[in-house]
């Protein structure tokens, strides 16, 4: 059937040529295969998907949240009522609101998960101290967007909630009354509080936030994946299993397979 | 420096100064279309007249009585008439290979001045918009009297727990509550203990340890807007919800982790009414009732020493 086959081939040549098209002009074909179809050690396992996890959680807060913003009014008169709108009256704002609220806790307790894999494993060591940093910025970013965005439902537990908040930060010392006052946008709570607050969760903090992973992730694919500890191999090579010397790494690192000294006998 | 055949090195144009009048003179027909008609007609014109010396400056190399011919000028291999053109890599070199260590200063030049206007730039953007966004921390804040109403709903020796809007701009969001005590007479002058509810661990508002008499309740309207006065008998202090801070009569920390005592409002009678000031922050509070003796500090947030050793840790505050 040489008619049907070359009637496949072509099909398969119309479906290939956009793509071909902006491979072509952009790379961005062969960038994305770059970034998915990465070699990871053949041991990494379930452990390694608590990063992907975090993300996907952060992904979701972005969507909801725009969406939420869509009907949220950042007004101390409005505010409140606004959020309860969303939830009893907007078509499945109940649903969206709660995502986004329940998503903000699944998010940070994911970052723990991830960061506590990470230093279990000794992921952190070179060549990744570098994301460990990143990560480590990564953290408190997102606890501020828990922070400023607590504010936002505008009710008791909110309101007084900031208000402990942003007094711990007054009592730092030196420049804690001053940071306190630039929270506040001014020496008391008011409107320009909470629109300050919307505008933090909104737009800086997740910018933030957005360019810190762009960093992590970046550094992710060009480091490579970590063999988790038990694995046989360590950056593709065959472990060494000699045991260190006793007494090694006390008071100086002793290299790895090391002869025994002789006060050792 | 003159366009030679045989050469594609580009072109690279003498350093001119007229630039920075022509920018001038956009400047002048920018602010002058907002100012003064004149004022943009001289920028157009300085614009008009710079632009042409620029634009002079830069084509000088092209300007040849001879157009149309091809120069002879190039050097010894140069091309005769009609020849064909020759190869660039076969020309004789525009510029003689640069010296060791020769610089180029024009590309430093160009280098510093990206970076220098650059710099320029990104400064007198972010300084307004840094001023914007902590500008609030350094503004005093327009402190609005307020007005408790008549001296005859404050018995004498009775705490009264005074509900007020403290801001009429800002609304329901700046209701603030205080206890107020009607201690007498100091000597000729009348005596009243005004507290302040925020407790001075971390903000959270206290309550009276006793009960609050409900029925006696005042509900009035002032020039400061809804006043609520009900009375209370604080025989426990007062006490903060939210970590345990307790205060007894006078705002006097007895335990907990509040640093200091009660915020205090300054207060003053006119008319036969009572007003509430600015607030001040409480060390501690020796004596009671109208002899109490006050170490008064400027106000500080919540948390924050006023006295003792602690008191170095917060020493500028911004103002209030």
């Amino acid at each position: 059937m040489p008619g049907k086959r070359s009637r496949k081939e072509e099909m398969m040549r119309v479906a290939q040529y956009p793509i071909d098209w902006l491979e072509e002009r952009s790379g961005l074909v062969g960038g994305l295969k770059y970034f998915l179809f990465r070699k990871v050690p053949r041991d990494s396992g379930w452990w390694h998907t608590l990063g992907s996890a975090t993300l996907t959680a952060f992904l979701v807060q972005l969507g909801t949240g725009v969406i939420l913003a869509m009907y949220y009014k950042p007004d101390p008169n409005g505010a409140y009522e606004s959020v309860q709108h969303i939830t009893n009256d907007v078509t499945l704002g109940w649903l969206v609101r709660g995502m986004h609220r329940w998503g903000a806790s699944v998010f940070i307790i994911l970052m723990f998960f991830h960061m506590a894999r990470v230093f279990l494993f000794g992921a952190y060591k070179y060549p990744r101290e570098l994301n460990w940093i990143v990560g480590a910025l990564l953290l408190p970013t997102a606890l501020l967007e828990g922070f400023s965005g607590y504010l936002l439902p505008y009710d008791q537990t909110a309101y007084w909630a900031t208000v402990v908040g942003i007094n711990i930060n007054g009592t730092a010392p030196f420049l804690g009354p001053f940071l306190a006052s630039f929270l506040r946008s001014g020496s008391e709570i008011g409107g320009d509080t909470l629109a300050r607050f919307y505008s933090l969760h909104m737009l800086l903090l997740p910018g933030a936030i957005i360019g810190l992973i762009t960093l992590h992730l970046y550094l992710v694919v060009r480091l490579g994946v970590s063999s988790p500890p038990w694995s046989k191999e360590a950056a593709g090579r065959e472990r060494d299993e000699t045991p260190a010397p006793r007494g090694a790494g006390l008071v100086t690192p002793a290299p790895r397979g090391a002869a025994r000294r002789p006060a050792d006998g | 420096m003159e366009p030679q055949p045989g050469q594609d090195k580009p072109h690279l144009p003498p350093p001119s100064l007229w630039p920075i009048g022509f920018a001038i003179g956009v400047v002048c027909i920018l602010v002058g279309l907002i100012v003064s008609w004149p004022a943009a007609a001289v920028g157009a014109a300085l614009t008009a007249i710079f632009g042409f010396l620029w634009v002079r400056d830069v084509t000088k190399g092209y300007q040849r009585p001879d157009a149309g011919v091809e120069p002879a000028v190039g050097g010894p291999e140069s091309a005769t008439e009609g020849a064909p053109a020759i190869p660039a890599d076969r020309g004789e070199a525009a510029m003689p290979p640069p010296e060791p260590g020769e610089t180029f200063p024009r590309n430093v030049f160009l280098e510093g001045a990206t970076l220098g206007l650059g710099g320029v730039i990104a400064g007198i953007v972010t300084v307004p918009i840094l001023g914007f966004a902590i500008g609030p921390v350094f503004e005093h804040k327009h402190h609005h009297e307020i007005d408790l109403g008549p001296l005859e709903n404050f018995k004498e020796g009775q705490y009264v727990v005074a509900t007020f809007i403290s801001n009429p701009s800002e609304g329901e969001i700046s209701r603030r509550t205080a206890y107020i005590r009607n201690n007498g007479f100091l000597g000729d002058k009348p005596s009243f203990t005004a507290i302040s509810n925020r407790c001075v661990h971390l903000g959270c508002p206290t309550q009276p340890n006793g009960p609050l008499f409900d029925r006696r309740e005042v509900e009035q309207h002032t020039k400061s807007g809804p006043v609520k006065l009900v009375p209370a008998l604080p025989a426990g202090g007062f006490g903060c919800p939210c970590h345990g801070g307790q205060y007894d009569q006078e705002g006097n920390r007895t335990a907990g982790p509040p640093v200091r005592a009660l915020d205090r409002y300054e207060f003053y009678i006119r008319n036969g009414r009572l007003y509430l000031g600015k607030t001040f922050s409480v060390a501690s509070v020796s004596g009671s009732g109208a002899n109490a003796k006050i170490k008064k500090y400027r106000l500080a947030g919540p948390g924050q020493h006023v006295d003792g050793f602690e008191q170095v840790l917060y020493p500028l505050q911004p103002p209030s």
